[in-house]
């Protein structure tokens, strides 16, 4: 009786393992699923047109079947890399501050305040930035800086609205923060401390020791940090689309409205089925950005467990 | 020479502590900037109607009614979400915790769901529009429930793993020596012990799926009724915001702000929850 429930109860265990492993590769599973679906949605259009007039086209007029993704995709990478000038800066000094120089109350108030800032929704980031960032940008911003740096054409404004690449970017990077701060916060803890000690033993000053031995020693960790915060400011979509203007132009200025890949997506998918190749189309530039924050984020979360590793 | 060096690495130290000391200034007043925003321009819009009535005819040209759907809307939407994300989730962390230890497969697992969070949601959206169009699906609180899911399992394995995995070992060898299979001791042992942890994990993903908006826009629709099955559009409190603001007229981009107000307030009060929630069961966690 005994023995049988034992070997009952070991079964049992033995079902477990095996459903849950089943279970737990559905979200493999699931990704490449995402793939192959979007890619074949995507296919009518891919066999149409050549890749280069998709990718580089400057065009887009769905209802003459020219489909050009390339003031999207520049759009995208406008407001992206100006979301990343603005936010890496003051995201490495703020979490230098707090893992180098903070006190224990400091940092207790940190985690929280990042914890929210992560998560307030984006339509409310959206709402923020458009009462706050918006006439921000149109009023103060862009006049100001097109007259005192307009001769630079990326600070160049013709565009009275305030909706614009900086607005989105503004508003970005708050939304970025919460990621690079905790991801580089944790990569700073794994510098051992003695390293820091020996730095400062030898009369370094605070700001020595972080320049010429922390930040090296987790340069890898950072830079994993920032591919994060990068590939999340490249797939957020409705704060973006609330402020940016989505104009379907190639930005020149930080001050031009820009037109996103999921600003883009967003807008148009209820129309996509009433016109030839436009569902292809968008899910085309589904799979964009699937495909470039699938390699981003790989890249970045190896690179993390890396240095992680390194240090133990 | 010496002296002047000394002075220059000192004035260094004292520039680059300001910046960060003003860095990190930044983003707490960004913080505060946003609450603030909400807050001055949700409250004086925010009246009792708009918590307890369903849009009425004329709703968006800025006639009465309020976001009753859209509240009730966003309740069930996350909250299907988080009971299936759940049910998928607790599998795959006793897995990767209790069977796949250490193991190779357990490295992949762990990438793609650290892969998974960051795909963002229009994405996801669009893929479920896919699936929806060949299984001939119309946008409902089913297809929401599920795309929001799916959207919350990394979220929540990736929150769970951490916490069970801080469980000492000490704590499975005990049960293990007792007799007790690894299933037993990973459900009366191990998931008891990381409780607090999960419920913040439940929370932090129930947070997560009332506030997505990209996903919902594909899956969910909206509608001005209250929900009424499965099978039928549901309106949501991010789309509430967002529509509301489309419209030209400022009463109703008034009420915009308000709904924004109630977001704000409801994301907030699942984060405080889950700090005194999980301070709560923690009581009962050997240390």
């Amino acid at each position: 009786m005994t023995v049988r429930q034992s070997s009952r109860r070991r079964v049992q265990d033995r079902l477990a393992e095996r459903s849950f492993l089943i279970v737990a590769l559905l979200p493999i599973a699931l990704v490449v699923i995402m793939i192959v679906a979007l890619a074949l949605r995507s296919s009518p259009i891919v066999a149409a047109k050549p890749i280069g007039d998709l990718l580089f086209g400057q065009t887009w007029l769905p209802l003459q079947g020219q489909f050009g993704f390339a003031p999207f995709i520049l759009g995208t990478l406008w407001v992206t890399f100006t979301t990343m000038i603005i936010a890496v800066p003051i995201c490495l000094l703020c979490t230098l501050y707090l893992s180098e120089y903070a006190g224990r109350r400091l940092r207790g108030v940190m985690k929280p305040l990042l914890d929210i800032l992560a998560a307030i929704p984006s339509v409310i980031y959206g709402v923020w930035g458009l009462l706050a960032i918006v006439p921000f940008v149109q009023h103060g911003a862009a006049p100001v800086l097109n007259q005192l740096l307009g001769f630079l054409p990326i600070f160049h404004s013709d565009n009275p609205t305030g909706y614009s690449v900086l607005a989105a970017a503004l508003v970005l990077s708050v939304m970025v923060t919460p990621v690079i701060i905790a991801v580089t916060y944790e990569v700073l803890q794994t510098v051992p401390q003695g390293l820091r000690e020996a730095s400062l033993a030898v009369g370094a000053t605070r700001w020595q020791t972080i320049k010429h031995t922390v930040l090296p020693k987790a340069a890898p960790g950072v830079i994993a940090a920032i591919v994060l915060g990068f590939s999340r400011a490249f797939g957020e979509t409705i704060a973006v689309m609330m402020v940016v203007g989505n104009v379907a132009q190639t930005p020149t200025s930080v001050f031009d409205p820009a037109y996103p890949l999921p600003a883009l997506i967003a807008n148009n998918y209820g129309e996509m089925m009433s016109i030839p190749m436009y569902d292809a189309a968008l899910m085309g530039a589904a799979l964009i950005l699937l495909i470039v924050i699938l390699a981003f984020n790989l890249v970045a979360v190896l690179a993390l467990r890396q240095a992680v590793r390194r240090s133990v | 020479m010496k002296k002047k060096r000394f002075a220059r690495r000192h004035i260094e130290e004292t520039i680059f502590k300001t910046l960060m000391l003003g860095s990190f200034l930044v983003v707490a007043g960004a913080l505060v900037f946003i609450l603030l925003t909400v807050v001055v321009k949700g409250l004086p819009a925010l009246t009792w109607e708009m918590l307890t009535q369903t849009p009425k005819g004329g709703f968006y040209l800025g006639k009465e009614g309020g976001i009753l759907n859209a509240i009730v809307g966003s309740i069930y939407l996350a909250t299907g979400a988080t009971i299936l994300a759940l049910i998928v989730s607790i599998p795959i962390v006793l897995y990767l915790t209790t069977y796949a230890h250490r193991s190779r497969w357990a490295g992949t697992m762990r990438l793609s769901l650290d892969v998974m969070w960051g795909i963002p949601s229009i994405v996801y959206g669009a893929f479920a529009f896919i699936i929806m169009l060949a299984i001939g699906m119309r946008a409902s609180l089913l297809a929401g429930i599920v795309v929001l899911g799916l959207i919350e399992i990394p979220i929540m394995v990736r929150a769970m793993d951490e916490v069970i995995r801080s469980v000492p070992h000490e704590l499975r060898e005990a049960s293990s020596s007792l007799g007790a299979t690894r299933l037993e001791t990973a459900l009366k042992v191990v998931l008891r012990q990381a409780l607090p942890g999960i419920v913040t994990a439940i929370l932090l993903a129930f947070g997560r799926g009332i506030g997505d908006a990209a996903a919902v826009l594909f899956t969910a629709g909206y509608t001005d009724r209250m929900p009424d099955g499965l099978l039928r559009p549901v309106a949501s409190l991010p789309l509430a915001v967002f529509f509301q603001l489309g419209t030209p007229y400022p009463e109703v981009q008034q009420r915009a702000y308000a709904s924004a107000l109630v977001l704000t307030i409801m994301v907030l009060l699942i984060s405080l929850g889950s700090r005194l929630l999980a301070r709560r069961l923690s009581r009962n966690v050997i240390k």
